[in-house]
């Protein structure tokens, strides 16, 4: 497919924007207010009965004066934010190879089955007896969880991937104050590359975070994690596939060697669109790992939630599971509340009612689609893919290690060394040629990181194509005079750089009357 | 398989071109050649159908949904944390559009100025609704949020001791102590208070980081607690207050005018349907001098290169990506769908909407709890409420509202269902009556209750 739509595909030089519109809109690109500057009173956007009369029950709280919500009509409403839909990139669009995020196909026929009556609408503090097939719809979706990483247990409440981390190392925390080493264990391991959240849960529950070296390999090195366990270990938090897109080859001896020490394995379950049904985490001796719905079985990101984390557990810590527990006795489904009795000691409660409900519909929906054989084969062709870009990629852009890789194909800056070009000018300038750039700086251990991770859901002519773009992009940086373009991209997009050091120095994080002066358009002066 | 665009044919191509590169594999299995032998499965997973067409998908779902009974079907009166709204079909369409629904957290500002502006948007409406200065881009939900409001209470204050109001839901209040046992701060709980009568002031002290209260209150009681936060303030401590019911912010006096410092809401009530619980949209707000201790995503104002308005993510040096083990809270993902999807219906609300849906709750709310409180041995035990009120009735609420379902009524949430193991709350029945609330339903609920009783 060409994508450059006849465009010879130049980057213009200099940064000057093309010539100026009486309205400061380019075609479909339209400059669009907020709600509170397009506002007038007495519109509305629905239409509501006039409230029959009664006396007040508000114990003389009656709210006075404006709220300040503007007024707008259904069609304003609609314009509103279908042209802001209008300034965002998506899966939908086309390429979006964010490393460690897992832009995957989103099917529609999974918004379609969470939005039916008698499943989007339940209440969830309807008597039970009301709600049998929701109840068995999560026990489903338990099952396959449980049956593809083969661990015994599942604690499905979290809300995200962060949360599920939460409830995983409280499980710990849990099992730990059961046999009396709370106090002693205080140090959770995890290895430099880890996301940002695994130190910061460790953390928040009080352990100390000590980092364990990667070797020249870019995986844990053993002999320094072997001399860093001891009695005084509580947990060791790693990624597999971890972050620089590499399977941790020795795991089974890592994981033979944490348990050896009297600590726990967690793992952080990100990248188990790699292996899933193709490798069980429960066959390398992980106790306890989240699973991100909205990566590995695709329920839609939204523009940064909602997600759920659900967070499998081994035998040694699934009694700790957060209530709600889902249990069947006979042929009925009973919802385990706050202070019921189970075959456990859970360790509290993670969250209201009984989970993302809307996200297991989706991510159900999307395994049901895909069955055994067909999610075996999204592991095969997610790893196929990020091995291809690599390949092909190899000799114009720098590879961080030697492959194969696992999902997502990791590289370097150092072929942009000495070219005045920067991993996020790079970035940047993908943008024009109409891509989402890859994950940029991550992980923290490559300099310059750009983590692509291609996924399943893109056809092998547009792989191709985005490899093309790349290699023109590196070439052109590559020959040493096109810095200050590398450095003025993006042009085309509706907003080029944002100042972020302006937004942090003085934080507007709303808008207020004040913020735009009566009579002046706030329009007008972005134009200007 | 129709999600998949390689064909065989392709995938021996890309293997030939992996192949031919050093350390290059000859087939899918090398790829995995890092796997360990004994962890590699064979075949695909054992017990486990194999694919589906989209008919069959639907047909299974639509299994489950028929073992159901859905509120539209049904007399429905359940509250208590969760709210049966109408929600206008632009909003669903709005949401479903690939734009916002395919995107991701908006790390490149300049082609992600449609989710960061409505995030602005959004960020603004909250501050108007609860009457602070400043509100992050969501939360998971607002059991979760109360939950992180408390941390953010003792960074502040440096101090670790929580007081929680005997009206704050029982969920809410049991995810506080969950976080308080395994991160090391006290939360003390008071007793439920069903007759909205509690009074925590003399509670306070000066170890106290923060009081946790909730309004319209679990079982429906208005306060005013502008005296409360002036107690708090004089220990040192923060007054936090938890709105389960975001639509009542439309008709009372909001947290802001009493002096709150947190306010935390749960925002399913706009634009987001109950969905068996989740997932669910958390408002949080604060005043402007605690803005750098706020957990969360925020998105503020900037100009481009080009000196043209936009947004961004900003003040990330909280978080987690930036800070690891010195972050302000672990939070990655928020609710970025859901927070459009309340943004676009306050849009379509305005001023004038959003009151009149709120006095419209109100008004049905007073007509079923006239109607019930007509009834011999049911007894209205709120003087105020807003949408949500307790009654109770002369034997136990659990099988009253069992039988009730048998008959196809959703009558409330037993208090029981919540606070299990305490007799004082056994007779209890908490019900809500929304702008969604007929006569149709009224009726048969008050007869049934009758015949019941």
């Amino acid at each position: 497919m060409d994508r450059s739509q006849g465009r010879t595909g130049g980057i213009v030089t200099g940064g000057a924007s093309a010539s100026a519109t009486f309205t400061g809109n380019r075609a479909l690109q339209i400059e669009e207010p907020l709600i509170f500057e397009m506002g007038q009173a007495g519109r509305t956007g629905v239409d509501l009965p006039e409230p029959p009369k009664v006396e007040d029950r508000l114990n003389g709280l009656r709210r006075g004066g404006e709220i300040g919500l503007p007024g707008l009509s259904e069609p304003q409403v609609v314009q509103h934010f279908t042209r802001l839909s209008q300034k965002n990139y998506a899966i939908d669009m086309g390429v979006y190879p964010l490393g460690s995020c897992t832009m995957k196909h989103n099917p529609r026929v999974n918004e379609k089955v969470a939005r039916l009556a008698g499943i989007g609408d339940l209440h969830p503090l309807q008597p039970v007896s009301t709600v049998q097939g929701a109840l068995e719809l999560i026990d489903r979706l338990a099952h396959w969880l449980k049956t593809l990483t083969g661990m015994p247990a599942v604690a499905m409440s979290p809300a995200a991937g962060a949360h599920g981390e939460m409830c995983g190392m409280m499980a710990i925390a849990a099992a730990l104050e059961a046999k009396g080493e709370r106090a002693t264990r205080r140090t959770v391991l995890a290895p430099e590359s880890a996301h940002g959240t695994n130190p910061a849960t460790a953390a928040a529950l009080g352990f100390t975070v000590k980092p364990i070296p990667a070797n020249d390999k870019g995986r844990v090195d053993l002999d320094a994690l072997k001399a860093a366990l001891g009695p005084d270990v509580a947990a060791i938090m790693l990624t597999n596939p971890n972050t620089c897109g590499l399977f941790e080859s020795e795991i089974i001896e890592i994981s033979t060697a944490v348990h050896a020490a009297g600590a726990y394995f967690y793992c952080d379950g990100a990248n188990f669109n790699a292996i899933v049904g193709r490798v069980r985490p429960g066959d390398l001796g992980v106790d306890c790992m989240h699973i991100n719905l909205h990566k590995t079985f695709s329920t839609p990101h939204g523009g940064g939630g909602p997600g759920a984390g659900p967070v499998v557990l081994s035998q040694a810590l699934a009694p700790y599971a957060p209530y709600p527990w889902i249990v069947k006795s006979g042929d009925v489904w009973t919802v385990a509340e706050d202070g019921a009795t189970v075959d456990g000691q859970p360790l509290g409660r993670l969250k209201a009612f009984h989970g993302q409900m809307g996200m297991f519909t989706r991510a159900l929906a999307y395994i049901m689609s895909h069955g055994a054989d067909g999610l075996k084969q999204v592991a095969e062709d997610a790893v196929l893919s990020a091995n291809y870009v690599m390949a092909a990629l190899k000799d114009t852009m720098t590879p961080a290690f030697d492959g194969p890789c696992m999902h997502e194909a990791l590289f370097d800056d150092s072929f942009l060394k000495d070219t005045g070009v920067s991993t996020l000018d790079f970035a940047k300038a993908m943008i024009d040629e109409g891509y989402h750039p890859m994950t940029m700086y991550f992980p923290l251990v490559v300099h310059g990181a750009m983590l692509i991770e291609p996924t399943e859901s893109q056809a092998k002519e547009d792989l191709d194509q985005f490899i093309a773009a790349l290699k023109s992009l590196a070439e052109r940086a590559k020959s040493g005079t096109a810095a200050e373009a590398f450095k003025a991209a993006p042009l085309y997009s509706p907003r080029r750089r944002l100042d972020e050091t302006l937004a942090a120095r003085k934080p507007v994080l709303r808008w207020r009357p004040s913020n735009n002066p009566p009579g002046s358009d706030p329009m007008k002066q972005a134009a200007e | 398989m129709r999600y998949l665009p390689l064909t065989d044919a392709d995938r021996r191509e890309m293997l030939a071109t992996i192949g031919a590169q050093s350390g290059g594999a000859k087939s899918v299995d090398e790829l995995f050649r890092d796997v360990p032998q004994k962890a590699r499965l064979g075949a695909k997973v054992a017990g486990l159908p194999d694919h589906l067409g989209e008919l069959e998908v639907e047909r299974a779902f639509q299994g489950f949904a028929a073992k159901n009974v859905s509120p539209a079907t049904a007399p429905f009166f359940i509250g208590a944390g969760a709210y049966r709204h109408h929600v206008p079909a632009t909003v669903d369409y709005m949401i479903q559009r690939g734009e916002f629904l395919t995107s991701y957290t908006p790390y490149q500002p300049e082609i992600t100025q449609g989710t960061l502006q409505y995030l602005f948007e959004f960020q603004t409406q909250v501050t108007l609704l609860t009457g602070m200065e400043v509100a992050n881009a969501s939360m998971y939900d607002g059991s979760t949020g109360a939950s992180e409001a408390v941390l953010m209470a003792n960074r502040v204050t440096r101090r670790s001791k929580a007081l929680l109001s005997g009206g704050l839901h029982p969920q809410y209040r049991r995810i506080i102590e969950t976080t308080g046992h395994w991160q090391g701060f006290k939360a003390v709980s008071g007793k439920p208070d069903a007759e909205g009568l509690e009074d925590l002031i003399a509670t306070v002290d000066k170890e106290t980081s923060c009081v946790v209260v909730q309004n319209p209150s679990f079982f429906g009681h208005v306060r005013d607690f502008s005296t409360l936060a002036e107690a708090c303030h004089a220990a040192g401590a923060l007054l936090i207050v938890v709105v389960t019911e975001v639509v009542s912010l439309g008709l009372l006096k909001p947290p802001g005018e009493m002096g709150a410092d947190i306010v935390v809401c749960e925002g399913q009530s706009i634009g987001n349907g109950l969905g068996f619980g989740g997932p669910y949209v958390g408002l949080f707000a604060t005043r402007d001098k605690y803005m750098r201790q706020m957990p969360g995503r925020l998105v503020g104002e900037t100009v481009d290169a080009d000196g043209k308005r936009g947004f961004v993510l900003t003040l990330s040096t909280r978080e987690q990506h930036i800070r690891r083990e010195k972050a302000t809270s672990n939070i990655c993902t928020n609710a970025g769908l859901c927070a459009l999807a309340f943004t676009v219906h306050l849009t379509l609300l305005g001023e004038a909407g959003f009151r009149r849906l709120a006095e419209l709750n109100h008004a049905k709310a007073s007509q079923l709890a006239d109607r019930l409180a007509a009834l011999p041995d049911v007894k209205l035990l709120n003087e105020s409420f807003f949408n949500e009120f307790t009654v109770a009735l002369p034997k136990p609420a659990a099988p009253v509202v069992e039988a009730l379902a048998t008959k196809r009524i959703l009558a409330g949430v037993p208090v029981s269902r919540l606070l299990p193991g305490d007799n004082s709350v056994e007779n209890l029945l908490l019900l809500a009556a929304t702008e969604t609330a007929t006569e149709e339903g009224m009726g048969p609920l008050v007869a049934a209750l009758k015949e019941v009783l």
